[in-house]
């Protein structure tokens, strides 16, 4: 039976908003008929409260959150919490491919800086390249010259590491006079793993970037 | 259930669900299989590393059937192992690193079939891509190699000096410059159509080099001749592959 038919069989049951639930559900992301039917019917059996904060949440969450007009990042206001926070620090700036990540590094509470979002990594198989990211809005960022480090967070994959190769040389000629530092974030082992199971790129950068001990 | 041994260069990854892949790969003996890579994008996964684009990896199949590799599309990887990861010597240059993911995207296109033997494209693909790594030709100059010899093995061999219609050889001092994508190369005056490009003698010299592997001649070429080239070769492309080839227009040359 196709996935149409198989939508069909469970269309047929129900009439009504119920089946407009379910079909709205349907079509979000990996959530098929007998999933969305699920959470339909959770739906209905839930407290009239919960489900209305859930519906106005849905609401407000297009109508207020808009991307960030300096970094990209999401924000509820014309500006995101990080680049209106006067105790960051305005100087560093790490770049990412999404909001995901900015999530991820706030995370570590390691970094003070600001972020750049990129909204993605260049991947020409996918028809992605360097116009389609926000890497204009990143080279006016810098060209005040109040920026001393650019730290390339994109991720440690294919894309995520010609897109650094590519920002690296586009950013290069603003390092000339010293003014500007471009780091990669360190790849290698992860805390808590077996060295013998590591597989040799991920080793072969984890001796790459090895480190002295100070004892 | 049954697992099978394979090896062959990583042609694409697209992202499945939470954590997994799915990794297209061109492999020596079964041409083009989709496989599922499960837990690929953890931080703790033992071979998310090796299945990236460009490596040459030896892996392991798991397949639930009793049916050849690559008949089925979710059989799932369950070992891989590198024998060379070409990805970590293109990727830190941009150049290299589109013309290599065009090199991909040709090999993607012109393997059809899945699970089709494809010998000849894979050591293509394989050849191109040292050639890449090595450094010794300029980016564009392989792709344009790799290109014009896969749409050869496939059947669509250009012609660069005798009338891709009749035939017919062009005397030693005055060959033919008419190009036409839709005949299939060079033409002669009496089979030109309509519209066709007329390209520089020098450039259809570096196409028929480029197909022939005379790279002495290819290295040697100006840089206009090879914008040109690289003009008819995409439009040849093109023409055969009928969609688009979505990373070539972003090729850096």
């Amino acid at each position: 039976m196709g996935r149409d038919a198989a939508r069909g069989a469970v269309l047929a049951v129900y009439e009504g908003v119920v089946q407009d639930l379910i079909d709205e559900l349907g079509r979000l992301p990996n959530i098929g008929p007998k999933s969305a039917q699920r959470i339909a019917f959770h739906l209905l059996q839930a407290d009239p409260v919960d489900v209305r904060r859930l519906a106005d949440v849905l609401v407000r969450v297009k109508e207020t959150v808009r991307f960030c007009e300096l970094c990209g990042n999401v924000a509820s206001a014309a500006r995101c919490r990080v680049c209106l926070d006067p105790r960051r620090d305005p100087t560093v700036l790490c770049v990412v491919e999404e909001s995901k990540d900015v999530v991820a590094i706030e995370r570590t509470r390691e970094f003070r800086g600001r972020y750049h979002v990129l909204g993605g990594a260049i991947s020409p198989i996918d028809g992605v390249g360097p116009d389609d990211l926000r890497i204009r809005e990143l080279m006016t960022r810098l060209a005040d010259g109040s920026v001393t480090e650019l730290i390339l967070a994109t991720d440690p994959n294919l894309e995520g590491e010609a897109t650094a190769t590519y920002l690296a040389r586009l950013v290069k000629p603003l390092t000339a006079d010293g003014a500007l530092r471009i780091t990669r974030l360190a790849s290698g082992l992860p805390v808590g793993g077996d060295l013998e199971y590591a597989d040799e790129v991920t080793l072969g950068r984890a001796f790459e970037g090895r480190r002295s001990l100070d004892v | 259930m049954s697992l099978h041994r394979a090896d062959g260069i990583v042609l694409r990854t697209q992202k499945l669900g939470e954590a997994d892949r799915i990794i297209t790969i061109l492999t020596r003996e079964h041409g083009r299989v989709r496989l599922v890579a499960k837990g690929v994008r953890r931080t703790s996964s033992k071979f998310g590393a090796r299945l990236e684009p460009f490596a040459h990896v030896d892996f392991q199949v798991f397949s639930r059937r009793h049916q050849p590799l690559g008949n089925r599309a979710l059989d799932l990887i369950t070992q891989a192992e590198t024998i060379a990861p070409y990805g970590e010597r293109i990727v830190n240059d941009y150049s290299r690193y589109t013309s290599g993911t065009a090199m991909l995207e040709t090999a993607e296109r012109l393997t059809d079939a899945e699970g089709e033997p494809a010998v000849q494209q894979y050591l293509l693909l394989l050849g191109g891509l040292r050639a890449l790594t090595s450094g010794e030709h300029a980016p564009g100059l392989v792709l344009d190699a790799f290109i014009l010899r896969s749409l050869a093995v496939a059947g669509y061999a250009p012609s660069f000096y005798d009338c891709a219609q009749c035939g017919a050889e062009p005397t030693q001092d005055a060959p033919w410059r008419f190009f036409a994508v839709a005949a299939g190369g060079v033409v002669c005056p009496n089979c030109k159509p309509p519209a066709c490009a007329v390209p520089q003698r020098p450039t259809l010299d570096l196409l028929g080099a480029l197909l022939a592997g005379e790279w002495r001649t290819a290295d040697a070429s100006e840089e206009r001749h090879r914008r040109e080239g690289s003009g008819l070769v995409a439009a040849y492309l093109q023409w055969h592959v009928e969609r688009g080839l979505r990373s070539l227009k972003l090729v850096e040359r």
